[in-house]
């Protein structure tokens, strides 16, 4: 019987993460309209419940009683896998994110299990995130091909040519720092960055290649083009309505919560933060072996949270700055100035570690 | 051995192989079989997907993982981007003739008479659980021989990738007072 | 001819390295913008806060009473006639005796409506009106309607109540003159 209390705190912990990402891509609708009013002095929704708290609640419940509109002429099931393809792939990725070390529990007298804080540690972490964000795009293809609209047709043509140049950059940036970690596993790479190690040290250009992809992935503003309000309507979205809505709409705070959670794990080393084995060590002195563990784990967590959260604010902070590319600018800033630069960038960071690196080690010495 | 046997021996793993098989050979047959080009893309991502599920059962993750990457998510994307441009309300009249119906014809019945004999000829090698390694497929076995045994064949695969790479910025390359858009 | 001094002078000249990367130019606008995210909203709340409109805001309608409390309107409809939405209809009755003490003039209206539908709160009933009557309060809104009979107002409705009187600093485009020149100012601009 002892595996199934070790089996019954994975699950809880799958379905905390699960729980977790939904509940903050729900807010994230709402921490959005808060940070647009904030950013242009208003207040933003403050109606529903104490400062606005329940708003997202109400939106829920307006897209559920809105009318569920097929139009006549959209291929009716692709018109439906549309919506359900984006939050899919969204929810997808989320798995193999490392939001915590570990919590240990001891079974029986000297038999202590150790069960990491994620969902599944799979040794090609990176490229499975890779491989379901570069399906994402299929959902706003599909859904804005059935529509059997022109706007929508125009939005996913969109979506697919700048989801397909921005991976290329996206992964070649992603590159760089698998060279200097030598590991896929997400976990490995935000170990190696323990004691204030983070990467954003060694790979500034990689960074700013990266962020900006991963604005791009998640169809942000500035690169909002598959459904830029101003020339496509609603682009790939146009013909939707309640909760199909509702999935495209949430599905991007999703893209957006884990890319983030990307961000943070890749460059600013996850749940690591300064000064964490001085923390732990207190800890582990004061409340025991595996108790000082698990709190330990419980502030890491929530050190990963705090990162995250700051990019989606970040994400927010963006949208509410800068004003959308036209399109050739897109295309001409990715082939031509980000795929040139993390080339560069991969360059250099393979002649840091071939001659630097040596150098350093032996000067140190 | 009938069949009521043959479920009560399935192992998890058999039993998924047996239901994967089923679902590539099911999606393989709809990308051909229908109507609408976009369904056939869309079938094809699906087999694509049943064949990474093919290589996680051989423990070859990083094939699983770029396969998906590198087919479904980018070759098939710019697949669909294309057949979305056609207009498939207009019947093409010219692939209907019979010309072409014999070609057709033709072709495909050598390709399946190739692969009837090759599939005759074939000498399956027999499973030893012993000199099995069950790291074959990970992702440091296959670096360990993409770049030392088989180093110059992919130097020389990445080499026509670039030819094939310059030669399209050839053709798309904007000439002298030459305005697209 | 220069309007603001804001304008700026658009050359074409070559972007230098530090514009053409971008970052700088980007990293100046999130200024902007957390600054802003920082800063003292100008939002009113609403139905809980009220702005001051001004002394000369054009609000719901009031049909004034005299010190003694009697009614002004003499009923003579040049409010009716200078009104361009025709919102305004009256029924004329005469005085009979022993009501002097609630009617000033000999003549009354014994029926007043507005269609408050109709109104578009120009103020020129309160131009035309020679008794000096009606008015447009600038303090209140005619509420929104929930029911149809909500929208035409009797006199139950206009008549000023003289528990709570109705005043202004000035009744007339005279008195107001006045009042301009004296250099009153007019109630500040602040929330009620």
């Amino acid at each position: 019987m002892t595996i199934d209390v070790a089996l019954i705190i994975k699950a809880i912990i799958i379905l905390l993460i699960f729980g977790i990402t939904l509940l903050i891509a729900m807010y994230s609708t709402y921490g959005e309209r808060k940070v647009a009013a904030f950013m242009q002095d208003r207040i933003g929704p403050n109606r529903a419940g104490p400062f606005g708290l329940l708003q997202p609640l109400a939106d829920a419940v307006k897209m559920f009683f809105k009318e569920d509109f097929i139009p006549s002429q959209a291929s009716k099931w692709l018109f439906i896998l549309g919506p359900c393809l984006s939050m899919l792939t969204a929810l997808m990725t989320s798995a193999v994110i490392p939001f915590g070390d570990s919590v240990k529990y001891e079974s029986a007298p000297g038999k202590v299990w150790d069960i990491p804080v994620q969902a599944i540690d799979v040794n090609i972490g990176i490229l499975y995130v890779f491989g379901v964000v570069s399906l994402g795009v299929y959902g706003i293809m599909v859904g804005g091909w059935a529509s059997n609209n022109k706007f929508s047709l125009l939005g996913a043509i969109r979506a697919a040519s700048q989801n397909i140049s921005y991976e290329i950059s996206m992964g070649l940036a992603i590159i760089a720092i698998l060279m200097m970690t030598g590991s896929l596993s997400i976990r490995h790479i935000v170990e190696q960055q323990h004691g204030g190690n983070w990467n954003i040290f060694y790979q500034p250009l990689g960074f700013i290649i990266f962020i900006t992809c991963a604005f791009a992935e998640c169809n942000r503003t500035p690169f909002d083009l598959p459904e830029c309000e101003t020339e496509l309507i609603g682009g790939y979205h146009t013909e939707y309505s309640s909760m199909k809505l509702g999935f495209y709409l949430f599905a991007e705070y999703i893209n957006m919560f884990v890319s983030s959670a990307m961000i943070s794990s890749l460059y600013f080393g996850g749940y690591n933060y300064p000064g964490m084995d001085w923390v732990q060590a207190q800890l582990t002195s004061s409340l025991g072996e595996i108790a000082g563990h698990n709190v330990g784990t419980l502030i890491g967590t929530l050190v990963f949270f705090a990162k995250s959260l700051f990019f989606v604010f970040f994400y927010m902070w963006v949208r509410w700055t800068l004003p959308r590319f036209r399109y050739d600018q897109l295309m001409n800033l990715g082939w031509k100035a980000l795929i040139p630069l993390a080339m560069i960038n991969i360059i250099l960071t393979g002649g840091a570690i071939l001659f630097l690196k040596p150098l350093i080690v032996s000067f140190l010495k | 051995m009938d069949f009521s046997s043959f479920l009560n021996n399935l192992t998890p793993a058999t039993g998924f192989f047996y239901f994967l098989s089923f679902l590539t050979i099911l999606t393989g047959l709809m990308v051909v079989l229908s109507k609408n080009p976009i369904h056939s893309v869309l079938y094809l991502i699906a087999t694509f997907f049943c064949l990474s599920g093919h290589y996680v059962l051989l423990n070859a993750q990083f094939l699983a993982a770029v396969n998906i990457i590198v087919y479904a998510g980018a070759i098939m994307v710019l697949f669909l981007f294309v057949i979305m441009f056609l207009n498939l309300k207009q019947e093409d009249e010219e692939s209907k003739t019979n010309l072409t119906k014999i070609a057709a014809m033709v072709t495909g019945g050598t390709l399946f008479l190739i692969f009837v004999a090759v599939f005759r000829k074939t000498q399956f090698g027999a499973f030893d659980a012993y000199s099995f390694d069950s790291q074959v497929g990970m992702v440091e076995s296959l670096g360990e021989v993409l770049y030392k045994d088989y180093l110059l064949p992919f130097e020389l695969a990445s080499v026509l990738f670039l030819v094939a790479m310059i030669g399209a910025v050839m053709l798309g390359r904007r000439e002298a007072g030459d305005r697209h858009f | 001819m220069q309007l603001t001094n804001r304008s700026k002078q658009v050359s074409n000249k070559q972007m230098t390295f530090a514009e053409r990367i971008y970052l700088p130019a980007i990293a100046t606008g999130l200024g902007i913008t957390i600054k802003h995210f920082f800063q003292k909203k100008v939002t009113i709340q609403y139905p809980e806060v009220k702005q001051y409109l001004g002394p000369v805001f054009r609000g719901r309608h009031v049909l004034k009473r005299d010190e003694q409390g009697r009614e002004r309107c003499t009923a003579c409809g040049l409010c009716a006639v200078a009104c361009p939405a025709e919102a305004i209809s009256m029924v004329a009755a005469e005085r009979e005796k022993g009501e002097e003490n609630l009617y000033r003039e000999e003549k009354y209206a014994a029926v007043y409506e507005i269609n408050m539908l109709r109104c578009i709160f120009c103020g020129l009933c309160e131009e035309a009106c020679p008794k000096q009557a009606i008015y447009l309060r600038h303090d209140e809104f005619v509420p929104v309607f929930t029911e149809r009979d909500q929208v035409i107002w009797g006199k139950d409705l206009l008549a000023e109540n003289m528990n709570n009187r109705y005043l202004r600093k000035a009744w007339t485009k005279e008195e107001a003159r006045e009042q301009d020149l004296k250099g009153v100012a007019a109630e500040p601009r602040t929330q009620l």
